[in-house]
C-alpha cells in the first residue's frame, strides 16, 4: 500500500515547477556519508489484502478474553465494553484530530475533556481534574513530582501493599534525585501502620496509599495515616479504582491531597496492557501545579459559552527547563473513551456494576472456603483477593489446559479479579479446578 | 451552544442494566465495613443512549481531524491514517488480551513486538528498542534516563548538564530538567543550524550529552552532525535523537549512522497512527548496543521459536510504564511499516520534503521566508511582511486560515523566529489540496493589505469565535457544576 | 514607559524601594507590557529566606512565564495577597503594587541596582 496521493507524473511537474530535476535533490544537503544508499532491510509493500491475512493471523495465535474467562486483574480488569463506546469512537473527526491548541476548531474535544474533567472529580469527590495522563504507574510518579515541589521537599512514604509495578515506576524516576522512596513493607495484607507512622517526619513530601489496595484489601488506617502525613505539612496521595467509587468512601472524604488511578476499566479494552489513560484530580490548592493539560470554561467575544486549554504556563512548551513535568500530550482518546462510558451505564449501572463485582467474588470466596481453599488474607475486599494455592505458576497452567486465564501469580497464592462479565458456572468451575489440586 | 452531557440529563432515562445471577444476592453492608462506603452522592449524567450517541455525535461536528482537512501543523507530522490499522487494533486477538496472561496464549502479539523493535533497528540503524514509552515526551524521558544511567554506571558523577538547541521542541529541555540535569541551551547560527563554535565551548566534561533534532525545528537538514557528533563524543558525552521529525529523513538517512547513541520515535507522526485528539501516542526508544543493558524491563526476546519477556537485566533502569507500552498503537505502527515497505518509507519521506519545498517556493515573496533554501519535511514561514504593513500577525493569519477550512499551522515556534509558521503538509496531501492552501494563504495576505479587519475578527465560520483565554487563565473553572 | 525617579532598577526588570532596612520589590512597567495580561502571580512564603538574585515569585501571562529575582538578600516580612486574586494589578499600577517586602541583611546589595537614568537607557538598548 501507499498512502501518497501524488502519481510520478504529477510529482515530476511539481519538481519542475520548484526548480528540481529529482527527488534526489531534495537531498543535497545532506552529507553523502550519512545517505543510506539501499533500501531498508523491511521487506516489500503490503497489500492490503495480504496486509489483512497477515495481521489475523498474527492475532489468531493468541487466545483472548472472550474465547477463556479471565480472572486476571492486578491493575488491569476485563469489565463489559458497551456497544456504544466502541462505536463513538469510530468518529474520526476525534481520532485524527492533533491536541485542541485552536480552539475555535476544536470545541467538541475540548468540551468532552471538560466533561471527562468533570466526571473525574464527581468519582473522585476532588477539586480538579487534569485532562489525563498516561497510566496510574506514571500518574502517580508526577502526583509525587507535585507534591515535593508544593511541600519542597523529597521523602515519599509508599505503603507496601500499592501495586509493585506503580512502585517500581516510581523508583525508575527517582534517578532524577528528586524524590526518595521508600517503601513500607506489608507483610500482612494491608499498610504496616506502625512503620509507616515511623517513618513521616518532617522531610516527607507525600503519604502513598492504595484503595482497595494490590492485593484488593481495603486499607483501614487511612484516617490515621492522613492525619499524621497533614500534621507533618506533607500530603497524602491516594491511588483509587474508578469502578470502586461508585460504592466505596471517596479519596476526598478520606482526606486526599492528590488522588490518581488507572481508567481503563472506564470502557478501555485490555489491549495487552496499553494505551490505558490515568487519571488524576487534586484539590484545589495544587491546580496551578498539576502536570499536564487542564481544559477550562471561558466565552468568546460575544459572550458565548466556550472550552480552550488554559493554565498552559505550567506547561513544557512555555516553561521549558522550569517545567515540572515534560508531559505533552495526554491520553485524549482514553479519556473520551472513559466519559462515554461513564455516561452510558450512569451512576445506577456504575453502582450495579461495582456491586455485582463484589457479590460474584464473594461467592467464589465462599465456593473456595467449601472446597477446602484458604484466603492468603482474611481481609474485607472489593472485587480481588488472593488464594493460597501450592504451586500458583503449575495451578495457572492446568486451569489454561481447562480453558480458564486464572490469576496473577504471588509466592504463595493466585490473586483473582471478579468482573461483571465473569458468571456462576465460570467460577464454580474454577473454585472445583482449584480445589481438586489444594486442600488441607 | 452545546449543552453539557450534564445539562441533558433526566432522571431515570439511563436504562443500562445487568444479567440476572443466580448466586445469593450480598448487601455490601453486610460484608464491607460501613466506614469503608461512599456517603457522597455520585453525580453522573443519567441520560438513555440515543442521547449519549447524538451528544457525542455532536461534539465530533465540532472538532477537525486529518480526515477532514489538511493540517499542516509542524512538527506533529499530521498525515493521513490508514483504515486498516483500526480494523487490525480492534480484532479481539489484540483488543482483547490482558496483560499478565500466561506467554503461551499471547505468543502473536510477542511476536509482533519483537519484529517491530527490529524493523525500527533497522530504519534508524539502532541496535535495540524499548517499546514502553508511552509518548514522544515519554520517550525522551527514558532516553535521557539510559544517558543518566550510562554516566552513572561509569561512575562519572560530574556530568550534570544537558546541552539543548534553542530551536529545540519544549519538551527536550523540560525532560532534562525532571531528569535532574542542568540545561545549557546552545545557540543557532544565521544559517539556523547548530553554532559549532558555542558546541564547542560548552562542552566539556560536566556535560551529559545533546539533544538533538534532525532534520531540526526550522525544517533544515543538520549538515554538520558528523562534526557535532565527534565534538561530543570526544567530549564524553553521548548524542540523543529526538525523532519528531524523522518523516524528514526516513529511509534516506539513518540517525544510527550519524552517530547518535539514543533515539527515540514517535509512532504517531512517523509511523501514520492516529493523535487521538491529544493521545495516546507512543514513544519507542532505541540505543547502540553498549547502552542496551540500561534499556527498562521487559523486552520480548525469542527462544527456539518462542517468545517471551526478558526480566532478568541486572543493569536496567527499571521500568517507565506499567506493562510494555501502548501495545494498540505499536501494532498500528507495525502494519504501517509493513505496508509500505522499505521503498514504500522512502518514498513517503521523498513526498513530505516535496510537499514541504512546494509550497514554500509558492508562498515566496508573499510571506516571509527566513531560510529560503531546500528544506526537509518542514518550513518556517512568517508574517512579518503583513505585521510591518498592516499589523497582521501570525495568530490573524492562523485564525483567518480556519475560515478558509485549514488547521492552522503550528505558530509562534521555533521561537528564534518572530511571527513564525511552521509548515508540514505531510505526503498524504496531493497537489491540489497543496494549490489550494498556497491560495488561501495568498488570499489572506491580499487581504491583509485590503480588508485587515476581516483577518483581525477571524475566524467567522466556527460556532464560536476568539475566546477570553485570559479570563480562563485568572479565574480558572474546570468544572462543570450544577446551579444552585 | 514610566520610569519612576524614586526607585532603583534591576536589569531584569525589577524595581526596588528602600525604606529605612526594608525593600519593596516589584517589577516595572517595561516588564508588564512585555509580558500582557498577568494571569498568576506565584508569591513567595513570608519567613523566606533569601539571597540577592534567587528566585522569589514567578508572574504568568497566558503564553508566558517570567521569574522575578529578588534583588537583595534577607527575609521575606510580607508579601502582597491582593496579587493572588488580581493579579491584573500588576499590569494596572507596577509600582504602586509590589510583590514582596524584604528586610535586607545588607544594604551593599543596593550599590549593584540601576539608577534611573541607567535603567531608561536598558530599556531604550532592549527595544
Amino acid at each position: 500500500m501507499t498512502y501518497t496521493p501524488n502519481p510520478p507524473s504529477v510529482s515530476q511537474a511539481m519538481l519542475r515547477s520548484i526548480g528540481l530535476a529529482s527527488m534526489e535533490e531534495l537531498f543535497a544537503d545532506v552529507p553523502a556519508d550519512v545517505i543510506l544508499n539501499q533500501p531498508l532491510n523491511i521487506g516489500e509493500a503490503h497489500s492490503e489484502i495480504a496486509l489483512r491475512r497477515h495481521l489475523q493471523e498474527m492475532a489468531n495465535k493468541n487466545i483472548n478474553v472472550d474465547q477463556f474467562p479471565c480472572f486476571l486483574g492486578a491493575g488491569a480488569y476485563d469489565h463489559y465494553i458497551p456497544a456504544v463506546v466502541e462505536q463513538m469512537l469510530w468518529r474520526s473527526e476525534f481520532y485524527t484530530a492533533y491536541t485542541p491548541y485552536q480552539p475555535e476548531l476544536s470545541q467538541g474535544i475540548l468540551q468532552a475533556i471538560f466533561e471527562y474533567q468533570t466526571l473525574i472529580c464527581n468519582l473522585t469527590g476532588m477539586d480538579v481534574s487534569n485532562a489525563s495522563l498516561y497510566d496510574a504507574g506514571t500518574a502517580l510518579a508526577e502526583a509525587c513530582h507535585v507534591a515535593c515541589e508544593a511541600s519542597r521537599r523529597s521523602k515519599i512514604v509508599v505503603a507496601g501493599t500499592v501495586n509493585p509495578q506503580y512502585t517500581h515506576v516510581l523508583t525508575s524516576y527517582s534517578i532524577s534525585g528528586n524524590t526518595e522512596i521508600v517503601t513500607v513493607a506489608a507483610p500482612d495484607g494491608t499498610a504496616d501502620l506502625d512503620r509507616m507512622l515511623k517513618e513521616i517526619d518532617k522531610q516527607t513530601a507525600a503519604v502513598i496509599i492504595q484503595q482497595p489496595n494490590f492485593y484488593g484489601h481495603l486499607e483501614d488506617n487511612i484516617k490515621i495515616l492522613e492525619q499524621a502525613v497533614h500534621k507533618q505539612k506533607g500530603l497524602l496521595i491516594m491511588c483509587v479504582d474508578p469502578i470502586s467509587l461508585a460504592v466505596l468512601k471517596s479519596p476526598a472524604e478520606w482526606g486526599a491531597d492528590i488522588v490518581v488511578g488507572e481508567g481503563q476499566s472506564l470502557g478501555n479494552n485490555l489491549s495487552f496492557g496499553g494505551p490505558y489513560l490515568g487519571f488524576m484530580a487534586s484539590t484545589k490548592k495544587y491546580i496551578r501545579k498539576l502536570p499536564g493539560r487542564i481544559v477550562g470554561e471561558t466565552v468568546d467575544l460575544e459572550g458565548r459559552r466556550a472550552f480552550v486549554l488554559t493554565l498552559q504556563a505550567r506547561e513544557q512548551h512555555i516553561r521549558r527547563e522550569q517545567a515540572l513535568s515534560n508531559i505533552c500530550s495526554n491520553q485524549a482518546l482514553n479519556a473520551l473513551t472513559a466519559s462515554i462510558y461513564l455516561c452510558s451505564i450512569g451512576a445506577r449501572g456504575l453502582r450495579a456494576i461495582a456491586n455485582r463485582c463484589h457479590q460474584l467474588a464473594v461467592y467464589a470466596r465462599d465456593e473456595f472456603l467449601n472446597k477446602g481453599l484458604s484466603m492468603k488474607y482474611e481481609l474485607p475486599f472489593f472485587r480481588e483477593f488472593a488464594v493460597k494455592v501450592d504451586n500458583p505458576a503449575q495451578m495457572n497452567k492446568m486451569l489454561l489446559e481447562n480453558g480458564i486465564i486464572g490469576g496473577y501469580e504471588l509466592e504463595d497464592s493466585l490473586l483473582l479479579a471478579f468482573t461483571e462479565k465473569r458468571t456462576r458456572a465460570e467460577i464454580d468451575k474454577l473454585a472445583a479446578l482449584l480445589g481438586g489440586y489444594n486442600h488441607d | 451552544m452545546t449543552k453539557l452531557i450534564f445539562e441533558k440529563s433526566v432522571p431515570g432515562s439511563n436504562a443500562f442494566f445487568l444479567p440476572p445471577v443466580d448466586i445469593p444476592s450480598v448487601d455490601l453492608s453486610a460484608t464491607i465495613p460501613q466506614d469503608f462506603l461512599r456517603q457522597d452522592e455520585l453525580t453522573l449524567p443519567d441520560v438513555s443512549e440515543v442521547e449519549v450517541v447524538r451528544h457525542f455525535t455532536e461534539l465530533s461536528h465540532r472538532s477537525f481531524g486529518v480526515d477532514d482537512g489538511l493540517y499542516p501543523l509542524g512538527s506533529c507530522t499530521m498525515k493521513y491514517n490508514p483504515k486498516i490499522n483500526e480494523w487490525a487494533a480492534r480484532l479481539p486477538g489484540f483488543a482483547s488480551l490482558h496483560p499478565y496472561q500466561p506467554e503461551s496464549t499471547v505468543q502473536g502479539a510477542l511476536e509482533l513486538m519483537y519484529n517491530t523493535d527490529k524493523m525500527l533497528c533497522e530504519i534508524t540503524g539502532m541496535d535495540r528498542y524499548t517499546l514502553q514509552p508511552a509518548a514522544g515526551a515519554h520517550g525522551e524521558m527514558t532516553g535521557v534516563m539510559i544517558i543518566k544511567a550510562y554516566h552513572q554506571d561509569r561512575q562519572d558523577s560530574k556530568r550534570t548538564k544537558m546541552l539543548v538547541p534553542d530551536s529545540a521542541h519544549g519538551t527536550n529541555p523540560a525532560t532534562a530538567n525532571v531528569v535532574g540535569f542542568e540545561v545549557v541551551e546552545i545557540k543557532s547560527d544565521e544559517e539556523g543550524l547548530v553554532d559549532l563554535g558555542d558546541l564547542r565551548s560548552k562542552m566539556n566534561d560536566e556535560v551529559a550529552g545533546l539533544m538533538l533534532t534532525n532534520p531540526n525545528t526550522l525544517g533544515l537538514f543538520e549538515t554538520n552532525i558528523m562534526e557535532i557528533a565527534a565534538i561530543v563524543h570526544e567530549g564524553g558525552g553521548l548524542l540523543y535523537y529526538d525523532g519528531a521529525n524523522l518523516n524528514g529523513m526516513i529511509g534516506v538517512a539513518r540517525p544510527g549512522d550519524m552517530g547518535f547513541d539514543v533515539v527515540h520515535l514517535n509512532l504517531h507522526k512517523t509511523f501514520g497512527t492516529p493523535h487521538g485528539g491529544g493521545g495516546p501516542g507512543s514513544g519507542p526508544v532505541g540505543v547502540k548496543s553498549f547502552l542496551a543493558p540500561f534499556l527498562p524491563v521487559p523486552l520480548v526476546e525469542k527462544k527456539e521459536e518462542a517468545y517471551y519477556f526478558d526480566y532478568d537485566r541486572p543493569q536496567s533502569l527499571g521500568r517507565v510504564k506499567d506493562f510494555y507500552g501502548n501495545f494498540g498503537v505499536i501494532l498500528k505502527a507495525y502494519a504501517y511499516i509493513l505496508a509500505l515497505g522499505g521503498e514504500g518509507l522512502r518514498s513517503a519521506c521523498e513526498h513530505a520534503v516535496l510537499n514541504a519545498n512546494y509550497i514554500r517556493h509558492h508562498l515566496r515573496g508573499v510571506y516571509h521566508i527566513p531560510f529560503d533554501r531546500i528544506c526537509k519535511h518542514e518550513f518556517i514561514a512568517s508574517s512579518q511582511y503583513q505585521m510591518e504593513e498592516s499589523h497582521i500577525s501570525t495568530l490573524d493569519v492562523a485564525k483567518r486560515l480556519i475560515d478558509y477550512g485549514y488547521h492552522p499551522p503550528t505558530i509562534y515556534f521555533p521561537l528564534i523566529v518572530k511571527e513564525a509558521m511552521m509548515i508540514e503538509p505531510t505526503e498524504t496531501e496531493s497537489q491540489a489540496r497543496l494549490d489550494d492552501f498556497i491560495k488561501a494563504l495568498k488570499d489572506i495576505a491580499r487581504e491583509a493589505q485590503e480588508n485587515s479587519e476581516l483577518i483581525k475578527t477571524a475566524p467567522r465560520t466556527t460556532p464560536v469565535n476568539r475566546l477570553d483565554e485570559v479570563g480562563a487563565a485568572r479565574k480558572p473553572k474546570v468544572k462543570w457544576e450544577a446551579a444552585q | 514607559m514610566n520610569i519612576p525617579q524614586d526607585l532603583l532598577y534591576t536589569n531584569d526588570h525589577e524595581w526596588v524601594r528602600v525604606d529605612g532596612e526594608q525593600a519593596y520589590v516589584g517589577i516595572t512597567d517595561f516588564a508588564q507590557d512585555n509580558m500582557g495580561d498577568i494571569v498568576y502571580v506565584e508569591m513567595p512564603e513570608i519567613d523566606d529566606e533569601i539571597a540577592a538574585g534567587d528566585q522569589i515569585a514567578v508572574i504568568e501571562s497566558v503564553k508566558a512565564v517570567s521569574s522575578i529575582f529578588c534583588p537583595v538578600g534577607g527575609t521575606i516580612i510580607e508579601i502582597n495577597d491582593a496579587l493572588e486574586s488580581a493579579p491584573e494589578l500588576l499590569n494596572e499600577d507596577p509600582y504602586e503594587n509590589y510583590v514582596a517586602i524584604v528586610k535586607m541583611d545588607n544594604q551593599d546589595d543596593l550599590d549593584q541596582l540601576l539608577s534611573p537614568a541607567a535603567y531608561e537607557k536598558l530599556c531604550a538598548e532592549t527595544n
